[in-house]
């Protein structure tokens, strides 16, 4: 009895080792692609591009640096934030070299579909209050809570995250960029982020 | 003959979400939209006809009493081959489906197939089974998403038909209670005649 159900495991746990190393590089293909995907929505054009990983309040990110015949034409930030409504938010946000938002693409997210998930839709208002500025000169919340970005209709909470990880990946290009500027912070961020145990100010 | 039989089943009579009522936490969450629903749909019907050849295959090796650690293990590891796979050949669809794919391991539709059919049958007979069991499946999932879909976001497999918002509410969970039971309504007064 036992031996049967060890030898059931032993050959199911094979099975699973087996197509895991068939799937390794293909699945390690897929998800370069989607950044390499990703970088060029978000960035001008550009020749060569150098990551670096950086860990900003305990949430890994990733400056991707791209030059353009060695000149700096802009970062691309892989944000993340937790604040989301359900789940971990991953987004893409693409500065020039003046630390202007060029675009930003939402990677990954859970958000309610039809509420939330509008942050990922093409010239959502969120999306639209961020092009073309650069954060430092905004006051960097929901105009609900008296800032100067525009919410989704009925998805405060979801808002308030997609601000959180642009003010993040701002940081994120602050130090990498090694420019001048203060570190921005998102103004209340209401009791999502209360709850979760994280201050911003 | 008797095998088409075993194939229509599935869709009809023994359809696993509108008749056997089976699988009805990946049924509610996942049909948003008809395409995702239609991969749960493939997903599971997969896991399904896998585990019950495999399963038909080895079940005079396995001793009853650990009939069901068996089941479980073999069914775990082709939902983690079909996640692989998925994770590598179809990223977008993974993404979408995401959670609920390692879900698919505690589907009541797959240990009830092979606690019921494959134990007990051949394994080109289980593996009918599970193609119909699987088809019903997937029809069912795939009908609640268009339906969701439609009334939702006013649109059908991606294509919008309407400008502006649809009824948000069927894109939510209340949304999928309703359709579920309007569906599963119309489903047993039309097959009612058959079944009997």
């Amino acid at each position: 009895m036992v031996l049967v159900l060890l030898g059931i495991t032993f050959v199911s746990s094979a099975a699973v080792g087996f197509v895991y190393r068939v799937t390794e590089e293909p699945i390690e293909q897929a998800k370069q692609a989607n950044v390499k995907s990703a970088l060029a929505e978000v960035l001008p054009a550009f020749d060569e591009s150098v990551s670096q990983e950086l860990v900003l309040d305990e949430l890994a990110l990733t400056v991707h640096t791209a030059t353009q015949q060695g000149q700096t034409v802009g970062y691309a930030v892989e944000t993340a934030t937790k604040n989301g409504f359900s789940g971990l938010i991953r987004m893409m946000v693409g500065f020039d070299a003046e630390g202007n938002v060029l675009n930003v693409k939402v990677l990954e997210h859970n958000e309610t579909p039809g509420l939330g998930s509008k942050m990922a839709d093409e010239g959502n208002p969120l999306l639209t209050s961020f092009q073309g500025k650069n954060p430092a000169s905004m006051k960097l919340s929901v105009r609900k809570d008296g800032g100067e970005v525009d919410a989704l209709t009925a998805a405060t909470i979801s808002s308030r995250a997609y601000v959180d990880a642009v003010a993040r990946a701002y940081n994120a290009y602050l130090q990498a960029s090694g420019n001048e500027g203060t570190d921005v912070t998102t103004g209340a961020t209401g009791q999502h982020a209360q709850q979760e145990g994280e201050s911003y100010e | 003959m008797n095998k088409l039989r075993l194939i229509w089943k599935g869709l009809i009579k023994e359809n696993p979400t509108f008749v056997l009522l089976l699988g009805m936490c990946p049924t509610l969450g996942t049909t948003t939209s008809a395409m995702n629903g239609m991969g749960m749909g493939l997903a599971t019907m997969a896991v399904l006809i896998l585990s019950n050849i495999v399963i038909s295959c080895v079940k005079n090796i396995i001793p009853d009493k650990v009939r069901i650690p068996s089941f479980i293990v073999i069914i775990a590891s082709f939902v983690t081959v079909v996640q692989l796979c998925m994770q590598a050949y179809v990223p977008e669809l993974y993404k979408t489906l995401g959670v609920f794919i390692p879900l698919i391991v505690v589907n009541c539709i797959i240990l009830g197939r092979a606690e019921a059919f494959a134990s007990k049958n051949g394994p080109l007979d289980s593996a009918l089974d599970g193609l119909g069991i699987g088809l019903g499946f997937t029809l069912s999932l795939t009908v609640i998403g268009a339906v969701r879909e439609m009334l939702g976001s006013g649109a059908i497999f991606g294509h919008r038909f309407i400008t502006g918002d649809g009824m948000l509410i069927f894109v939510l969970a209340p949304g999928a209670f309703i359709v579920l039971g309007y569906l599963m309504v119309l489903f047993n007064k039309l097959t009612a005649k058959q079944r009997q």
